[in-house]
């Protein structure tokens, strides 16, 4: 700010009351307004100031709605009503008024209008539909102002089913010839892309004319809409990356007008933009981010001047090159700059670095390191902002030997923060490294038990959940399982003999849970006793319903010997008269058990043995049942999504009489039963402890069970016990099974962080840096990788149907690969002629050409030779200078090689190891197949690769763990991949862990794959087609282009289709064609293809409602390419 | 951004825009939150807060809080030359702004402030554009009451 403004600002307050201000009086009778405000500042109390607002709006509301009020009048009542509604106060009765004063006022009466209409409403209230129509003839006005303000008002809010009525209008101003027009209407764009992406997509060629547009405004303006697209989809945008360097480029020189300055920086606000834009496109990939890598120094360079502005810019800069594919040089500056940043006097500048460092912390643990000292004076700041920020970083440096310490710095902060969002959030991160790092047991449960004290009943539900979870699934090691669930049980023991009225609900329920299934395993503890302590908890006041039922079912696990039936009996005559329905059958269930001491004997055994539950997910024991059902008359089932469109399809009235629907109410309530509070319990009472066994033969329990946890899609499941959940996947066993000893380290010793003066900070940086350094291992922020968190747990054994023939990875040795290498590339040439694919990825040729450089290194066989030849004709123009040294290349697996498979690309890679992949197409399953190669002279080893993808299932094929992959050498990963959900493009993440010269290292990598990989023809006759058309539900509809050069368009047209696409022509009729696909396992799609002039309208049916829109796209696209 | 508060150090709102759809309610107990952190805290404090899922950027100058909420990606520096900005403008339209004129011509301020930001984002980095803007729209004014002569005999101008 200008010193001018500065001293006047600070000289204000002076001024500011108005009683003593001479010009006030003034200021104010002009006007209502004035009077109005005066009145309000003259008050004293806040219960006049009310009185007076209210009367205010009583004669405002007469004046609005008297039918002689001129436009002007109108527009001045509008702005104290707008004040009247800051000061906290409703006029909703104004509303319609604005709307009107908007729609019929002159021009500056308008603009009060537009002003209030935006203020009073927000984009889902229904008085805007009345505004549409104003918009329209404001948009189509000859007056600028006119069509500003009607941009503006679109842009801040706009009924979103209402857009196509003012689309064309609104793009149509692209083309005005007044820039500030072209700019808002670009932003109104931008909007609504934002609320709705799909109805602006016809424009985007547009767009691409907004950012060339010859002033930088509109220029910036289109920035917003790019930089949204490329978010959503980045691959569609690479080629657009040299314009944005380009643009960034003239932006730093300055080649702007001075307009566009800020406090002599050129347009920073642009810079920024484009540096978001930048780090987008070149995020994981090399080559877009190789042209950017000038501009970046020159802006790091530029950005030298001491103001904030520059520090915002400079900021982005590090973002960006941090997040890009990775530049030495440009690293070590960025690196520099966060340094500055965290030892800033500013505590703005202190902020962002603190956060930055965050941000790197996971590619440059060393960073922190420098920085350690810096971090602890952070830790003890006295803004809690920079302490959280601080603790924020701690959390993902914490390793299996900081984590006491940073979690004591955790609790510590928790017991001072009184803000929830914060206490929520942080509850949660020290419940995730306690799981993930705890030394021992005593520390997990004691940290435990603060987390869910300090977290109270606000807690995130999943953090009691999947501490049940460990609890009952355990380690690796049974006696150590053993152990802490002793460690607990004496825990709470202890707890509920102390003071109980503090203790949150969440925290009792997971008690009185682990007391339940764990307190036998304490011998010399007497279950009277524990029942004792848990009927305490009943008296209390406080005790929600739910925590009752938790404390009942603990109960009903114990209830054995003369004292606890007593107890129990007593307990169940209070509650068996409940009004609480749950409770109430709880409570009888626990009636009947400590009655029948046969039925006790018979279900309250403890086995040793633990077998897992089988489930079966399809029901079958059903089957019976649901047949019944339908003889008897009842609907077929329908999934959820078909009820809705057919809900949708089903105009406001049903001619249907009721009775028809009667009898299939009632069938699929008894049928689900989980809306019945007395089914649900007692399935999931007698599930509880290790009754299951001993029940297995009961089916109607066991079939409550399954109806439960499929059919619960909505509804139920989402609501649904904690407990339940538990209960359905824990093994009950005794301590009668060690096998081994020893999951958790448990000799660190716990440093304490006492606050001597300079001596003490040093010990506890020396405490929280541990393990940063290169000798142990750094474990990255949990948040990325949600299996990781599971890394001690018990590895589930993998499904049997999994486990293909095929062999698992492959390791070779470099000369293995030089002779396969021989017969595959050729082979491997033709086969990707015939997979084809949209956007060929980018680093293919790069590969081919190392392969030919390894081949023309080699000594040439006439075989290779042909190779040669094969792969250089396509890559020929794009071979590049790759001075690395190459001793492993890339080939499938021998079992492999003669399928289609795709070229293989690569992923990613740095200075030890290259990755890469493809994707081969069995008949009924996809292989991924990923090359790990060791490009470097020391031995990978504690190899940890990780793949996952949102709509696809991945299931590694493998006989035994990848360990280590030695120096130059190469091995091979293949997964299944099987369709989950379809979409247009799959995309599989994976992360790969390793230690070199026992230094960590982490690559993060992602590989996409196209539908059509996993479309296979569906061979059916017409007659089994007709009956599946019938059948399936989820249909769409749209015109397609004929290929019409040939002889029979329609013939034609479905030969390509079945080529490019692997889709089954089942047969041709006259001008109609019937077509069948299938996914790779059992999804089938039906298209019905008619010929329409010069069109082909396609009918796509399928089971799987997201499936035919998917192919759809794809049919297009191939088409499209014709 | 999200949204932007103006409001006094006596915890007066003097100025609010949503770029969000947000209930009236809410909106209420979000602004009554939002002044109660902020004017809680101590001058040398940093400027940005982690407030729900939302970061706040705030800002004194004089008596008047400027408060933005953006997104967590956002940028937090270049958001407090956002206020800075708009700070410029207002200054530049009423000549020397003080709150006196923000309250009196409160509607003013949101012209201005649409002409800078539209639907959260900056519209116009140039100063002189905005205020161009913001003047064609005032030449339709009828030559009625003009708070700025006024402030003039005020000796503010």
């Amino acid at each position: 700010m200008s010193d001018v403004v500065e001293k006047t600002l600070t000289a204000l307050p002076s001024l500011l009351s108005l009683d003593s201000q001479p010009g006030s009086a003034k200021l104010s009778s002009s006007s209502k307004l004035g009077a109005l405000i005066r009145g309000i500042t003259e008050l004293t109390s806040k219960h006049e100031e009310e009185k007076l607002v209210q009367h205010e709006l009583a004669s405002l509301k007469d004046q609005v709605s008297s039918p002689n009020i001129s436009m002007r009048q109108m527009k001045e009542a509008m702005v104290r009503a707008i004040y009247c509604e800051m000061l906290g106060y409703e006029a909703s009765f104004s509303y319609i008024h604005a709307i009107k004063l908007a729609q019929q006022g002159s021009i500056l009466d308008k603009r009060v209008g537009y002003l209030a209409v935006c203020l009073f409403l927000n984009e889902n209230h229904e008085l805007l539909l009345l505004l549409v129509n104003t918009v329209l003839k404001d948009l189509q006005s000859t007056n600028l102002i006119e069509v500003c303000m009607a941009l503006t008002v679109v842009s801040q809010m706009f009924p979103k089913d209402m857009i196509p009525a003012i689309l064309p209008l609104v793009e149509e101003k692209l083309n005005h010839s007044k820039e500030i027009i072209r700019r808002k209407a670009v932003l109104a764009l931008y909007k609504f892309y934002l609320i709705a992406p799909n109805q602006v997509q016809h424009i985007h060629n547009k767009f691409r004319k907004a950012l060339c547009d010859k002033d930088p405004g509109v220029m910036f303006a289109s920035l917003h809409i790019y930089l949204q697209m490329i978010k959503d989809n980045p691959e569609g945008y690479k080629d657009l990356t040299a314009s944005f360097v380009t643009i960034l480029k003239q932006v730093v020189s300055g080649k702007l007008p001075m307009d566009f300055n800020y406090h002599s920086v050129p347009a920073p606000w642009l810079q920024i933009q484009l540096l978001r834009i930048l780090s987008i496109l070149g995020k994981n990939d090399q080559m877009s981010s190789e042209i950017m890598y000038d501009v970046l120094d020159e802006s790091l360079k530029r950005a030298e001047i001491n103001h904030n502005i520059t520090y915002a810019i400079l900021y982005e800069c590090v973002k960006c090159i941090y997040t890009i594919y990775p530049n030495s040089d440009l690293l070590e500056k960025a690196a520099k700059c966060i340094g500055n940043f965290v030892i800033s006097s500013k505590i703005n500048l202190k902020y962002l670095g603190l956060k930055a460092l965050t941000f790197v912390i996971q590619q440059d643990p060393k960073l922190a390191l420098q920085h350690q000292m810096t971090i602890i004076e952070c830790l003890d700041h006295p803004d809690i902002i920079i302490k959280r920020e601080t603790l924020e970083l701690l959390f993902r440096i914490t390793n299996a030997q900081n984590v006491t310490v940073i979690v004591e710095k955790m609790l510590e902060f928790l017991h001072q923060s009184k803000d929830d969002h914060s206490t929520i959030d942080l509850v949660g991160k020290v419940a995730e490294i306690a799981e993930k790092y705890a030394p021992e047991n005593k520390w997990f449960i004691e940290t435990m038990n603060t987390v869910f004290s300090l977290g109270g009943d606000m807690i995130q539900p999943d953090i009691p959940n999947s501490f049940l979870k460990l609890l009952s699934e355990g380690f690796d090691s049974e006696e150590e399982n053993q152990k802490l669930r002793l460690f607990a049980v004496d825990s709470y023991i202890s707890l509920l003999e102390g003071e109980i009225k503090k203790l949150p609900q969440r925290f009792l329920q997971v008690i009185s849970w682990v007391l339940g299934e764990y307190s036998h395993l304490r011998t010399d503890l007497d279950s009277a006793r524990v029942i004792t302590l848990l009927a305490k908890l009943l008296d209390m006041k406080q005790m929600s319903g739910e925590t009752k039922t938790w404390v009942l079912m603990a109960m009903t696990k114990l209830c054995s010997g003369e004292s606890s039936i007593s107890i129990a009996q007593s307990v169940c005559d209070d509650y068996s008269s409940s009004m609480d329905t749950v409770l109430r059958q709880r409570a009888h269930e626990l009636q009947l058990l400590s009655q029948d001491s046969a039925l006790r004997g018979q279900l309250l055994t403890l086995h040793s043995g633990s077998e897992p539950l089988e489930v079966d997910s399809s029901l079958s024991f059903l089957d019976a049942f649901v047949s019944e059902a339908l003889a008897a008359g009842a609907a077929p089932y329908k999934p959820p999504h078909q009820r809705q469109e057919e809900l949708a399809q089903e105009k406001a009235l049903s001619l249907e009489p009721y009775e028809l629907s009667l009898p299939i109410n009632m069938s699929s309530s008894s049928l689900t039963g989980r809306q019945s509070p007395t089914l649900m319990s007692v399935s999931s009472g007698l599930s509880g402890d290790s009754t299951e066994l001993s029940l297995k033969g009961n089916t109607t329990i066991l079939k409550l069970e399954g109806v439960k946890r499929v059919w619960g899609k909505e509804g139920y499941l989402s609501r649904k016990d904690p407990l339940e959940e538990v209960i359905q996947v824990e093994n009950p066993s005794s301590p009668s099974q060690p096998t081994g000893t020893g999951g958790t380290p448990s000799d660190t010793p716990t440093p304490s962080a006492t606050p001597e003066p300079e001596h003490g900070k040093q010990q506890l940086a020396s405490s929280l840096f541990i393990g940063l350094g290169s000798q142990t291992s750094v474990f990255l922020m949990g948040k990325s990788d949600p299996t990781a968190q599971r890394i001690r747990r018990k590895v589930k054994t993998p499904n049997s149907s999994m486990a293909v023939t095929e062999r698992g990875s492959v390791s070779s040795t470099s000369s293995a690969v030089d002779n396969l290498l021989c017969n595959n590339i050729p082979e491997s040439a033709n086969m990707v002629q015939e997979v084809t694919y949209e956007t060929p990825p980018p680093y293919k040729t790069e590969l081919d050409a190392r392969l030919n450089e390894d081949l023309i290194d080699s000594t040439p066989s006439p075989v290779q030779s042909n190779g040669v030849e094969t792969t250089s004709d396509k890559t020929e123009s794009e071979i590049t200078d790759k001075p690395r040294d190459e001793c492993s290349s890339i080939s499938l697996p021998a079992k492999l090689s003669g399928l289609p498979h795709s070229e293989v690309t690569s992923l990613c890679s740095n200075q030890t190891v290259e990755l890469s992949a493809c994707h081969v197409e069995k008949h009924d399953y996809v292989l991924l197949v990923i090359f790990i190669s060791n490009s470097s002279d020391s031995d990978m080893e504690n190899i940890h690769l990780q793949v996952i993808s949102e709509q696809l299932e991945v299931s590694l094929l493998c006989e035994s763990p990848l360990q280590d992959i030695a120096k130059h050498s190469m091995a091979v990963c293949q997964y299944l991949l099987n369709v989950r959900r379809p979409v247009v493009h799959f995309e599989v993440v994976g992360m790969l862990s390793y230690q070199t010269s026992s230094e960590n290292q982490e690559v993060e990598f992602s590989y996409k794959l196209p539908l059509t990989s996993f479309v296979r023809p569906l061979e059916v006759s017409t007659e089994q087609y007709g009956t599946m058309w019938l059948a399936f539900s989820n249909d769409t509809k749209q015109n397609l282009a004929l290929v019409t050069d040939g002889q029979d368009p329609l013939t034609d047209t479905l030969d390509l289709l079945k080529k490019k696409l692997g889709l089954h022509v089942v047969e041709i009729i006259g001008v109609e064609g019937i077509v069948a696909c299938r996914l790779v396992q059992d999804q089938p799609c039906l298209l019905h293809c008619r010929v329409h002039g010069r069109t082909l309208a396609v009918w796509l049916r399928s089971p799987i409602p997201e499936l035919p829109d998917c192919l759809l796209y794809h049919c297009q696209r191939v088409l499209e390419e014709t | 951004m999200r949204f932007m508060l103006l409001f006094s150090r006596q915890g007066k709102l003097r100025l609010q825009k949503w770029y969000m759809a947000t209930a009236e309610r809410e909106k209420k107990k979000m602004v009554r939150e939002l002044m109660q952190i902020v004017l809680a805290r101590k001058p040398k404090m940093c400027s940005f807060l982690e407030w729900r899922d939302l970061k706040i950027v705030y800002k004194r100058y004089a008596s008047l809080y400027f408060c933005c909420a953006i997104e967590e990606q956002d940028n937090e520096l270049i958001t407090l030359e956002v206020i800075h900005r708009f700070v410029e403008l207002l200054d530049k339209y009423f000549g020397s702004v003080c709150e006196l004129d923000i309250i009196f011509n409160f509607e003013k301020a949101y012209f201005i402030l649409d002409e800078f930001l539209m639907g959260g984002e900056i519209q116009d980095t140039s100063k002189k554009s905005v205020l161009k803007a913001i003047e064609q729209s005032d030449l339709l004014q009828e030559e009625d009451e003009s708070p700025r002569s006024v402030l003039e005999e005020m000796g503010l101008a």
